[in-house]
C-alpha cells in the first residue's frame, strides 16, 4: 500500500477501533493508517484519548482491568488485537517511551542491558540431524552486551556524555539525559515501531530540542508515533499529524497541510487556540 | 508603615517556627536519650557481675544455673537457645513471607487483597501469649507425631511459632515497600516485552529491596526479643545444644523466669542484667547489619 507521496509503505492500519474503560467510551471508531519510517504525531486536548490510542498499539491497555476493545489494528498486516497474539512478544517489536523519564534505579549500563538479558540473543542454528534451521535464544556474552550498550547510547546521542560513567546510577543524569537513556533502552529490543507518549512534557526547552533532533534522526530506521500536547512540536517534527477530540479522530493528514489548511472546523479552532 | 507591620509579623512567625522546631527537636533527642540511658543502666548494673564472675566464665561456660548451691554463670546455653529458635524461625519465615508479599502485592486480585491484607495485619497484632498457647498445646502434639522428639516442648516448636509470628510483620512492611515502587517502572519493564514474573524479579524486587531487608531485620529483631511465646513453647531446659529437637531456654525466657527469684542487688540480680545487656547488643547489631546492607545497596544504585 502506498501513501500520498507514493514512496511509503503502510506499517500500521487501524480499523474501526473502539475502546471502553468500564462504561466510558474512550475511543470511537478510530481508523487511521500509519506509514513506515515516518513520524506521525497525535495531537488534541487533554482527555481526548490520544494516549489511550497510543497504548493500544503495544497493548499496554491490557494492564488495566475492565478495558474492552473492538476493531482491528494491523501491524504489517497481522491483527495484533487477536487472542493468539502475545502482548509480551508484540512489545519487543513496538517499543515505548513514556511521559516522565522512567529509568530503572540501576546503573546506566544495567538499564540498557535489561531487555537483552531477559530476552537473550537470537541465533539461527542448524539441527545437525535434520538439517533444519531454527531460532535459538541464548544468553548474551559480556562483549555482546558492551556492544549493545555502546550502539544504543550512540544512537540516542548520549554516548559521549556518559561513556565514562556507565556504572553510575541512571538517577544521577539530568531529566533530558534520563529521557534519552530511556530511548536508548527502548532501542535495545530492536523494535520496528517506537511510540512516544508526550516525551518532552517534563523537560526544559534545551533538552526538548535535543530529543526532537533525535526523533528526526530516528525516522531513518524506525516508524515513530508521538503523542504531544505541544502543537509546535508536532509541526516541527511530524510528517503527518492526527487530531483527536473526545475520542474521535477528527482529522488526519500531512502535517503541513493540516496546520495550514485544516479541513475541519474543530481542527482549526484547536490549532488557533480557540478551543482546548 | 508597611514595613513595620511586615517586620512584626515576621518576628512572630520566626518565634513560632523556632518554638515548633525546638519541641520537635526535643522529641527526637528524647528517644536517643532513652536509648543511651537504657544502655548505661544495663552496663552499670552488670559491671559488678563481670567483676566477680569474669567475662571468660560468662561467655565460655556451658551451664546456666544461678540458683544452685554452686552457681553456674555460662551464658552459652541461653545464647544458643536464642540463636537456634530465632534463626531457624527466620529460615522458615523469610521465604514464606517473601512469597506471600509477592502474591499480595503483585498477583492477588483486589477482592482477595481486601480480605488478605487486613487478616495479615490482625495476625501481627495477636498477643504473643495466644501464639504461645497454640504452640504449647497444639503445635507440640503435631511435632510429637511427626518427629517423635524426646522433649514434647522443644526448640523446633519455638522456631515454628516464631516464624508464624514473624511472617505478618515481614509481609506488612515489605508489601508496603513493593507497592511503593512507582507504576512507571513497571510500565517501562512491560513495554520492553518483560513478562510479569520478569518484571517482579528484575524490577520490583530490586527497587523494593531496602524495604524488604528492613522488614526481615524487623522480624528477626522481634523474634530475638520475643519472650512469652518461646517461654511457653520451648520447655526451658537450660542446656548447651544445637539439637533442634531438644528443649532450650532462650535469653528472654531466662530473664522472665529468673527475675522473680533474684533478690535486689544480689549476684543473681546483676547476672540478669548481664544477660539483658547481651540481648540488647544482639538486637543492636542486627539493626546495624540491616543498616549497612541498606546503605551499601543505596550506594550502588543511587
Amino acid at each position: 500500500m502506498k501513501n500520498i507521496s507514493g514512496d511509503q509503505i503502510s506499517k500500521i492500519q487501524v480499523k474501526d477501533l473502539n475502546l471502553w474503560f468500564d462504561t466510558k467510551h474512550v475511543l470511537k471508531d478510530v481508523s487511521i493508517e500509519i506509514y513506515e519510517k515516518e513520524i506521525t504525531a497525535i495531537i488534541g486536548p487533554s482527555g481526548c484519548g490520544k494516549s489511550t490510542f497510543l497504548r493500544c498499539l503495544n497493548r499496554m491497555n491490557d494492564l488495566i482491568p475492565s478495558t474492552k476493545i473492538e476493531g482491528e489494528i494491523l501491524l504489517d498486516g497481522k491483527n495484533i488485537l487477536e487472542n493468539d497474539i502475545d502482548p509480551v512478544d508484540l512489545r519487543k517489536d513496538v517499543g515505548m517511551v513514556f511521559q516522565k523519564p522512567n529509568p530503572f534505579p540501576k546503573s546506566i549500563y544495567e538499564n540498557i542491558v535489561f531487555a537483552p538479558k531477559i530476552h537473550g540473543i537470537e541465533e539461527i542454528k542448524k539441527d545437525p540431524k535434520t538439517g533444519k534451521e531454527k531460532i535459538v535464544r541464548r544468553k548474551p556474552t559480556k562483549e555482546e552486551l558492551d556492544q549493545i550498550v555502546e550502539k544504543c547510547l550512540k544512537r540516542a546521542a548520549l554516548w559521549n556524555e556518559v561513556k565514562d560513567r556507565l556504572n553510575k546510577s541512571a538517577y544521577d543524569l539530568s531529566g533530558g539525559q534520563q529521557q534519552r537513556l530511556c530511548i536508548a533502552r527502548t532501542m535495545s529490543i530492536e523494535p520496528e515501531v517506537i511510540l512516544f507518549d508526550e516525551p518532552c512534557s517534563a523537560l526544559d526547552p534545551i533538552a526538548t530540542a535535543k530529543i526532537e533532533d533525535l526523533l528526526v534522526d530516528l525516522r531513518k530506521d524506525y516508524t515513530v508515533v508521538i503523542v504531544t500536547h505541544n502543537m509546535q512540536q508536532a509541526a516541527r517534527v511530524a510528517d503527518r499529524t492526527a487530531f483527536f477530540y473526545m475520542g474521535d479522530l477528527v482529522e488526519y493528514g500531512p502535517t503541513k497541510r493540516l496546520f495550514e489548511k485544516p479541513e475541519k472546523e474543530l481542527t482549526e479552532q484547536y490549532l488557533t487556540g480557540r478551543m482546548g | 508603615m508597611d514595613t513595620k507591620i511586615y517586620k512584626r509579623e515576621n518576628r512572630a512567625r520566626r518565634y513560632a517556627e523556632g518554638g515548633i522546631t525546638g519541641i520537635l527537636g526535643a522529641c527526637g533527642i528524647l528517644s536517643v536519650l532513652i536509648l543511651a540511658l537504657v544502655f548505661i543502666f544495663l552496663i552499670t548494673n552488670s559491671i559488678p557481675f563481670f567483676q566477680s564472675v569474669g567475662l571468660v566464665n560468662f561467655f565460655t561456660g556451658t551451664q546456666w544455673d544461678p540458683f544452685a548451691s554452686e552457681a553456674m554463670w555460662g551464658v552459652l546455653p541461653l545464647l544458643t537457645g536464642t540463636i537456634l529458635v530465632s534463626f531457624v524461625g527466620a529460615i522458615i519465615a523469610i521465604p514464606i513471607g517473601l512469597g506471600c508479599t509477592i502474591y499480595l502485592s503483585e498477583l492477588a486480585d483486589s477482592k482477595v487483597k481486601k480480605i488478605l491484607k487486613p487478616a495479615i495485619e490482625i495476625l501481627a497484632g495477636v498477643p504473643s501469649v495466644i501464639y504461645g498457647l497454640f504452640a504449647a498445646l497444639v503445635l507440640s502434639n503435631w511435632i510429637m507425631e511427626i518427629f517423635d522428639p524426646s522433649y514434647r516442648l522443644n526448640a523446633l516448636n519455638g522456631a515454628i511459632i516464631l516464624a508464624i509470628m514473624m511472617i505478618p510483620i515481614q509481609v506488612s512492611v515489605s508489601e508496603e515497600a513493593m507497592n511503593a515502587v512507582p507504576r512507571n517502572l513497571r510500565e517501562a519493564s512491560y513495554a520492553m516485552g518483560a513478562t510479569r514474573w520478569e518484571t517482579i524479579k528484575s524490577v520490583i524486587i530490586p527497587a523494593a529491596l531496602p524495604g524488604i531487608i528492613a522488614s526481615i531485620a524487623l522480624a528477626i529483631g522481634r523474634a530475638v526479643g520475643e519472650t512469652m511465646a518461646v517461654l511457653m513453647a520451648t520447655g526451658n531446659a537450660s542446656q548447651f545444644s544445637f539439637d533442634i529437637l531438644t528443649s532450650v531456654r532462650t535469653m528472654t525466657a531466662a530473664l522472665a523466669i529468673d527475675v522473680p527469684e533474684a533478690a535486689i542487688g544480689s549476684l543473681q540480680y546483676q547476672g540478669l542484667f548481664a544477660v539483658g545487656l547481651l540481648l540488647f547488643i544482639i538486637t543492636f547489631v542486627i539493626n546495624l547489619i540491616a543498616d549497612m546492607v541498606l546503605s551499601k545497596y543505596q550506594e550502588t544504585y543511587k
